[in-house]
């Protein structure tokens, strides 16, 4: 009961949510980057909401399917074929041993998921199944899927249970490849310079090809602080948009060191954490300050909606 | 000296810093880390888990849990800073448990500590007097970051104080000790560095298979021997 990698895409790793509990010691979380898709497939496939999914990059590998199952695309649009009929991302598919799924073409986004029913039964490290690359553990063997990888299904029953449906497009991130995202001051906002504070929601900036499941480094005309240097080291977040001494930006993503040292000038919310996460090189993002409480308010609305669609797939 | 009370600084939406301090000493990494286990101690709902760093703990949580379990604050922010002051304050001020120095054997020089003789002219020491000053102190491990059990000790003696290289290594090996201004660290995994590398143990300080997962926690204590 498996999938079969028959050619390998880049990038592709297994993950889930996220390994938590362990930053103490300098291990980060890893995890899916955009939490929100991988979730939304999971529960629209009956599955935990944090099975173990695969995470593709473009090009993305080329998947034979050794057993019957049912399974779920979610995240990026690589425009999915399914024994070269087209198919699309949101909604679960019933298929037969032998159908290959491919990914011909990016449209939108950078990272797709798949999900099969009953989720994949992969190396579990510390409490989660997410490809820890720098430990090499987690996931499948701890690295990239390659050529020939098969990934079990944790369920040998994968094809029968699990209602078959499509996800709502009003609960689905709204991507795009020139976002604006709602951040949150960081504690170091206040040391840029005046005119920096006023031009860091105004300017736009490109996502450089310096970016990757770690961080993306962003390209703008720099920004200046008032005083010089780093402050002492701190853990960081997911979504910590943080100043570098070359007056450019890095916006930690899912696979972040632990801590860091550098100014800390926003916080992406939670709730566009996986618009952010669809972005690659050469995709433009803005940032919009809203407050805390707002912060979290679009953090409980989008808890209302999974809710709400967990009761509908059940 | 009296004590600042610490500051609640939003980490994102999902979690905060305390921070006591910004600063690197012993007492105020005493501080953090008896509050990261003061706040592991208390499980609040929603705990997710906390983060130890020089002068500050980090706390994540999930906002559901904590929502539910505090209804009364505006923000769950505030919830959980009012959760964290009141136990902090209410706890007393141990002392660190002083567990037994954990003894670290390292090869100095040659193939395992290419930098020794580099730290060395820096300071105007003989190769040797840089491994007896090492060797001669007991480091306190302030926290655990950049590598999954990368550990960021001190103080160095100010006789050793060298600064980073200008250009990383693209490959540090496994247990290599490295000096990095007034810190030392030990390398728990392969990977790219920019420390001073003097030398290495066979140690495995990164143990996936074990739990937890690294031979040294924050706040523990080192001592290194010479090994020949």
């Amino acid at each position: 009961m498996s999938l079969l990698i028959q050619k390998a895409g880049i990038l592709g790793t297994v993950q889930d949510l996220g390994r938590f509990g362990y930053r103490r010691f300098g291990i980060n979380t890893g995890g899916a980057m955009d939490r929100t898709a991988v979730r939304l497939i999971n529960i629209l496939l009956g599955n935990d909401e944090s099975a173990a999914v695969i995470e593709m990059h473009f090009p993305a590998s080329e998947i034979v399917f050794e057993a019957a199952c049912k399974f779920a695309i979610g995240g990026a649009d690589f425009s999915p074929e399914l024994d070269n009929l087209s198919i699309g991302n949101w909604r679960s598919y019933s298929v037969q041993a032998g159908s290959v799924l491919r990914f011909p073409a990016k449209r939108l986004g950078h990272r797709a998921y798949l999900a099969v029913s009953g989720g994949f039964s992969a190396d579990f490290w510390l409490g989660s199944r997410s490809t820890n690359l720098v430990a090499g553990v987690g996931g499948s063997h701890g690295r990239q899927l390659q050529t020939g990888d098969r990934i079990s299904f944790a369920d040998a029953n994968s094809a029968r249970h699990g209602p078959s449906g499509v996800i709502s497009p009003a609960i689905i991130p709204r991507y795009g490849n020139y976002p604006t995202v709602r951040v949150i001051a960081g504690n170091e906002f206040e040391d840029l310079t005046a005119d920096s504070q006023l031009a860091f929601e105004k300017q736009r900036y490109k996502i450089s090809v310096n970016s990757d499941r770690m961080g993306f480094r962003l390209t703008s005309d720099p920004l200046v602080a008032k005083s010089s240097g780093e402050v002492l080291s701190s853990a960081v977040s997911f979504g910590t948009v943080q100043l570098l001494p070359d007056g450019q930006l890095i916006v930690l993503m899912s696979d972040h060191q632990t801590t860091g040292g550098y100014p800390r000038i926003a916080h992406i919310i939670d709730r566009d954490l996986p618009v952010a996460a669809q972005l690659g090189a050469g995709d433009g993002i803005a940032f919009h300050f809203i407050s805390l409480a707002q912060a979290e308010a679009l953090y409980f609305e989008r808890e209302r909606d999974l809710a709400l669609f967990r009761v509908a797939c059940r | 000296m009296a004590k600042r009370p610490p500051l609640f600084i939003p980490l994102g939406d999902s979690a905060l810093t305390v921070e006591f301090g910004s600063t690197i000493s012993e007492s105020l990494n005493q501080r953090a880390i008896n509050a990261a286990q003061t706040i592991e101690e208390l499980r609040f709902p929603g705990l997710v888990e906390t983060v130890p760093a020089y002068a500050s703990v980090s706390v994540f949580y999930d906002l559901v849990a904590v929502r539910r379990a505090f209804p009364g604050y505006a923000t769950c922010f505030d919830a959980v800073s009012a959760v964290i002051a009141n136990a902090i304050a209410s706890a007393r001020d141990s002392p660190s448990g002083q567990r037994a120095p954990i003894v670290i054997p390292v090869k100095f020089g040659g193939e395992s500590g290419p930098d020794l003789d580099l730290v060395a002219r820096h300071n105007s020491l003989p190769a040797e007097s840089v491994i007896s000053i090492f060797v001669s102190k007991i480091y306190r491990v302030y926290m655990l970051g950049f590598l999954p059990g990368f550990t960021y000790m001190g103080e160095l003696d100010h006789r050793l104080d060298t600064p980073r290289k200008d250009s990383p290594r693209t490959r540090v090996d496994a247990g290599s000790v490295g000096i990095a201004g007034r810190q030392t660290g030990i390398y728990s995994l392969p990977s790219p560095g920019g420390w001073q590398i003097i030398g290495r143990t066979s140690l495995e300080i990164f143990r996936p298979s074990t739990e937890p997962p690294c031979l040294v926690g924050p706040g523990d204590r080192i001592r290194f021997v010479e090994e020949k």
